[in-house]
């Protein structure tokens, strides 16, 4: 496979952003794993589909709308109706496709196309607010749940993958730029850009 | 303006886009009644009150809705799947 590349590597520099206080709320890194997978099936085929992710990578999700589940090295949650984003390791894609028929529903491996950053600490639900208008709290955003939204024109499929921590998936061509609007969101609260 | 997306729950119009009037029908493709075609490419009844109309979530979980919209206040009376009606009309076709 082609060795990828994170599209950050020409601005990445991990180091201390205090705010004007001197303090530091959040840590931002890049976490973009081994593959990231969308796995999709035929209306109706929702429950099939969701075992063939429990079959692959042991989590079990649920088929109701937003639903997501967290596992060690592995993540999956709905990014739409029939719908799932699925991350793990590198032959994810692979594995899926040989559990998941054509009859059943299709295996799309988007590990070259997407980025994921992780924002983590105790004001990520505030610095994100400020760019999704979607609402972040725990109550009707729990671990584990995902959420399809967009800031502007880039695409973001956000999952809570702990209480104070949430992973973003958008459009590798668009990483860059969105890594530049996320670490100026984080200012006013200072953050910390951390290798993964 | 908010649309209660069926999948992603409510979400400001700006992750939608809209995707035309949902109340009109295509004729036969093979029928050359140009009245029936001048209506479904042109007349618009655009009325000022509830009017059913095609929006996509393509910010969000990018599924093709039908909405019932009220013009004048902007309050959303329905919304649906679009696969779920087009698939009833394919089915009955």
């Amino acid at each position: 496979m082609v060795e990828r590349q994170s599209p950050l590597t020409p601005i990445f520099r991990p180091a201390v952003h205090s705010n004007d206080v001197g303090s530091i709320s959040i840590t931002l890194s890049e976490v973009t794993p081994l593959s990231i997978v969308e796995a999709a099936c035929w209306p109706g085929l929702n429950e099939r589909l969701t075992a063939a992710i429990q079959e692959v990578t042991g989590l079990s999700v649920d088929t109701t709308p937003n639903a997501g589940v967290v596992g060690r090295g592995t993540a999956a949650f709905s990014i739409g109706p029939d719908r799932y984003l699925v991350s793990g390791e590198e032959d994810l894609s692979a594995r899926l496709a040989r559990v998941l028929s054509e009859e059943t529903g299709t295996v799309t491996d988007l590990s070259h196309g997407r980025t994921t950053f992780r924002v983590s600490g105790t004001r990520a639900e505030w610095v994100l607010s400020k760019l999704f208008a979607i609402d972040f709290s725990p109550a009707v955003f729990p671990v584990g749940e995902g959420r399809a939204t967009a800031h502007h024109d880039i695409f973001a499929q956000i999952q809570r993958s702990d209480a104070a921590q949430f992973d973003l998936y958008v459009f590798r061509s668009f990483a860059r730029a969105f890594w530049n609007t996320l670490c100026t969101a984080a200012e006013e609260v200072g953050y910390e850009v951390i290798e993964a | 303006m908010l649309i209660p997306c069926p999948h992603c729950g409510p979400r400001e119009v700006s992750e939608f886009s809209y995707q035309g009037d949902a109340t009109r029908t295509c004729p036969e493709l093979t029928s050359t009644d140009v009245k029936a075609w001048y209506d479904y490419v042109y007349n618009r009844p655009n009325p000022a009150g509830p009017h059913r109309e095609y929006w996509q979530h393509s910010g969000g979980c990018r599924a093709h809705l039908i909405v019932t919209r009220d013009t004048r206040t902007h309050e959303i009376h329905d919304v649906a799947f679009a696969r779920a009606a087009l698939n009833r009309a394919g089915e009955q076709a």
